[in-house]
């Protein structure tokens, strides 16, 4: 059944020569027309002393007319389910016994194969032309990896599409939303050809491996999101604020601790206690208790950034007298190299670097499925085990290193950015995988309502302290281990 | 390729429900689009769905054909629950929606094995069926045309092609003589009927109050959400219209026969030379009261059965609930709810 699916639909956008003509024009004349450029420009620039740069375009070249065909994916892919919506012919698809897996599935990969066989063939027209022109052949791993890359391109652009196609109720909003595709993959072909320019191919390898995982994700996504309801009942988007509010602010209620007394009996006072004794008792732990998995990922990638950070100092050792931590003084905490960047060392601008850091890796989490947010904590961690291996190498206790560094305030700073770090990473997350009965959005919500609470209730408070531990605490620590 | 199922022993099954629905709920966002719907459809049996727009139809027969999951209650389609098997309720069911839905670029004969092979059906079979059905409804010469060239209503018999073409055991049709001439009506309305013969379950949701009188066993009207009247026509008449209408026709004018039948009946109109009058027990009361006229030497023309239409029957029901629901304030009708 998913391949009639596919076949039908390969078959209905071949009947249209609005796609079938560019689709042509980009498979066959233009990578005829980027062989001569490229011959063109290697003559050119062989004659300033340059061979290298045509060198260097010919494969550039490649992964530019593998792309263009596969950007007409874009186009069938985010009409692919809300088009038909529209045209009222989506309901007697849905009601086959084609379940969503194979109706999803169906609908992607007869997105995904016209433009990729377009591009294949593009790339065989421009290596033969090039090969006739300048008897260039590019290498078997290079090619097998430009194939490679241009499918996984292919596959993200229109796993997103596909995505995008399905919770939308126009073919309008698909396409102004098609931008969030379109922008990230422009800007990772330019890193692309950066990196081809610099003949890095190996970092090539790195990046497909990144796009294998986006496209399962979002396949993955895609799937776990499709609704047929919305699909047939939702007729206009509108941002019910109402509803948004209602639903955000329910989630922010919690239970009131009665302290073992009668509830209704409550003075006053204790009353309003057990107000802000309930956030404490019932409401924090409930969402502590809730995002287990995400604290669980949250450490475990910190393991394993403590990991890269021995390792890199392993390989990238420092000079010994570049730590000499026996020179260490009250003096040198408050006068810090003077870059705009590095906070003060006071309470008030720890606190706030803190606060920006949290903040800005809950922002990143939302675009990025979480992972950014991860990203952005692995790499402070890395840093201070690449200084605890070269503390070692300088003779140093590593374990006194870590203790009188980072503990005294660490022990309340880690948590708090574990806690809310994973939070974060679950309100990325809900893209992907909402939880059971509910939409995305109203998962989203949820999870907004479970952050702005934990954050203002528990991660405040503790990075507040650990502040004042950092500043006024930690540093007669290091002294007393180590200093003068 | 599967061969098509014959659903072998429906024509030869006791009578059991083929379809049925207990306090059914479907809620969109806080609004409640079905609500509590109990109904049963037996196989060779039609059941037409009557309702205003936004009444719920098309949401009902969305969930009974396995697209939309119930928020509550229950719903069974040829021993199939639509919650826990619903690929097998659309294998089941044969669905015409509220439109045709169909690719318009696409030829009627390749639509039409493109959807067999949706259902499961050998290619052979798939050919046999398409081209039985096409002859049947007369588009057997429109096959190798891109529907884009069809007409509405050959739009229409496309899709009612598509719904009955791998013999489903239960029919859900959305408007089927939708747009369509009175011929091609005449060709639809007999194969819904011929479907009836071979004990097929259908349920028809409909504005059409003549096809719906024509083709149903039973009739269901539905407003907001919820079933307010349910049995056959006749049933539905008694009890939404009262007793049978009678017409007194006389060859005079009336002036005082009304009090000589006050005894007997109770006179609900009268014009310039007729009487009408309601009773529950027409066999018992018209022989008296013809006797009691005729010994009084008043001359009766006629006396016949006021005809009453279904869309009497829908319009009292519906009404009736708005009625209750519906009051004027400064002059302006405001809904109660």
């Amino acid at each position: 059944m998913v391949w009639a699916l596919m076949e039908r639909e390969i078959r209905d956008t071949l009947r249209d020569w609005r796609m079938v003509i560019p689709i042509l024009i980009l498979t066959l004349l233009f990578p005829l027309l980027m062989s001569f450029v490229a011959d063109m420009a290697l003559g050119w620039v062989a004659k300033y002393g340059a061979p290298i740069v045509g060198e260097r375009m010919m494969p550039f070249l490649l992964l530019v007319v593998g792309f263009f065909p596969i950007s007409f994916s874009l186009v069938i892919a985010l009409e692919t389910f809300v088009g038909e919506k529209e045209r009222n012919s989506l309901e007697p698809l849905l009601a086959t016994p084609l379940s969503d897996t194979q109706l999803y599935l169906g609908k992607t990969l007869a997105a995904m194969i016209p433009p990729l066989l377009a591009a294949y063939l593009g790339i065989t027209v421009y290596i033969a032309g090039l090969y006739v022109f300048e008897g260039w052949l590019p290498s078997a791993t290079l090619l097998v990896l430009i194939v490679l890359l241009t499918t996984a391109e292919g596959l993200v652009m229109v796993s997103g599409a596909v995505v995008v196609s399905s919770q939308t109720t126009s073919v309008r909003a698909a396409n102004l939303l098609a931008s969030f595709i379109i922008i990230p993959v422009a800007f990772l072909m330019q890193a692309e050809a950066l990196i081809m320019f610099w003949a890095n191919y190996h970092v090539l390898w790195w990046i497909l491996a990144f796009l294998i995982v986006v496209d399962v994700i979002l396949i993955r996504m895609g799937i776990h999101i499709f609704n047929r309801e919305f699909l047939l009942g939702r007729e206009i988007d509108r941002l019910d604020v109402p509803y948004i509010w209602r639903t955000f602010w329910a989630r922010m209620a919690w239970q009131r601790w009665a302290f073992g007394l009668d509830p209704d009996k409550l003075p006053g006072w204790l009353a309003w206690l057990g107000v802000v004794g309930g956030l404490y008792r019932y409401r924090l732990p409930s969402i502590v208790s809730g995002s287990w998995m995400a604290v669980a990922t949250v450490v475990v990638a910190l393991g394993l950034s403590a990991g890269v950070g021995l390792s890199f100092a392993r390989w990238y050792p420092l000079p010994s007298h570049f730590l000499q931590l026996d020179q260490v003084s009250p003096e040198m905490f408050t006068e810090l190299p003077a870059i705009d960047w590095l906070p003060s060392f006071t309470v008030w601008g720890v606190l706030a670097n803190n606060i920006r850091a949290l903040v800005g890796a809950t922002l990143l989490a939302v675009f990025s499925f979480g992972a950014l947010a991860i990203v952005l904590l692995m790499a402070p961690m890395a840093i201070i085990f690449f200084f605890v291996v070269q503390a070692a190498n300088a003779g140093f206790d590593p374990a006194l290193f870590f203790g009188a560094f980072v503990m005294p305030h660490g022990i309340l700073e880690l948590p708090a950015a574990i806690l809310s770090t994973a939070v974060a990473v679950r309100m990325g997350a809900v893209f992907m995988s909402p939880p059971e009965g509910m939409t995305v959005g109203q998962g989203f919500l949820r999870a907004v309502a479970d952050f702005l609470t934990l954050f203002v209730a528990l991660v405040l408070p503790l990075l507040a302290l650990a502040a004042v531990l950092e500043v006024h605490v930690t540093p007669a620590v290091v002294i007393w281990a180590f200093g003068r | 390729m599967t061969a098509m199922r014959t659903f072998e022993g429906l024509d030869r099954c006791s009578v059991r429900t083929m379809i049925e629905l207990q306090d059914l709920t479907k809620r969109f966002d806080g609004f409640t689009a079905v609500d509590g719907v109990t109904l049963s459809v037996r196989p060779g049996e039609i059941l037409a769905l009557l309702g205003p727009n936004g009444a719920g139809k098309t949401t009902t027969v969305r969930m009974l054909g396995g697209i939309l999951a119930p928020t509550a209650g229950r719903a069974v389609v040829d021993g199939r629950d639509v919650v826990r098997e619903p690929q097998e309720v659309r294998r089941r069911v044969g669905l015409l929606t509220e439109h045709p839905g169909l690719y318009l670029r696409m030829r009627g004969d390749d639509y039409l094995h493109f959807f067999g092979r949706m259902m499961g059906l050998s290619a052979e079979v798939c050919r046999t069926r398409a081209a039985s059905l096409l002859r049947q409804f007369g588009m057997a010469e429109a096959a190798e045309r891109r529907m884009g060239t069809y007409s509405k209503g050959m739009r229409q018999k496309m899709a009612l092609a598509r719904a009955m073409l791998h013999d489903p055991p239960v029919l859900l049709l959305d408007e089927p003589t939708s747009a369509m001439d009175p011929h091609s009506a005449k060709l639809v309305r007999d194969a819904i009927t011929g479907l009836r013969h071979h004990q097929r379950a259908i349920v028809i949701c409909t504005h059409n109050l003549a096809v719906a009188e024509a083709l149903a066993d039973r009739i269901a009207i539905i407003q907001r959400g919820r079933i307010i009247a349910e049995g056959t026509l006749r049933e539905l008449r008694a009890r939404i219209l009262g007793p049978p209408l009678m017409e007194l026709r006389l060859g005079h004018a009336v002036d005082g026969t009304a009090e000589l039948i006050a005894d007997l009946v109770e006179i609900e109109a009268r014009g310039e030379d007729w009487l009408r009058y309601a009773t529950s027990d027409p066999e018992m009361v018209n022989p008296q009261l013809l006797r009691s006229l005729a010994q009084r030497d008043v001359r009766v023309v006629t006396l016949s059965r006021v005809p009453r239409s279904l869309e009497e029957v829908y319009l009292r029901a519906v009404r009736g609930i708005g009625e209750e629901r519906m009051r004027v304030v400064d002059g302006r009708v405001v809904t109660e709810s």
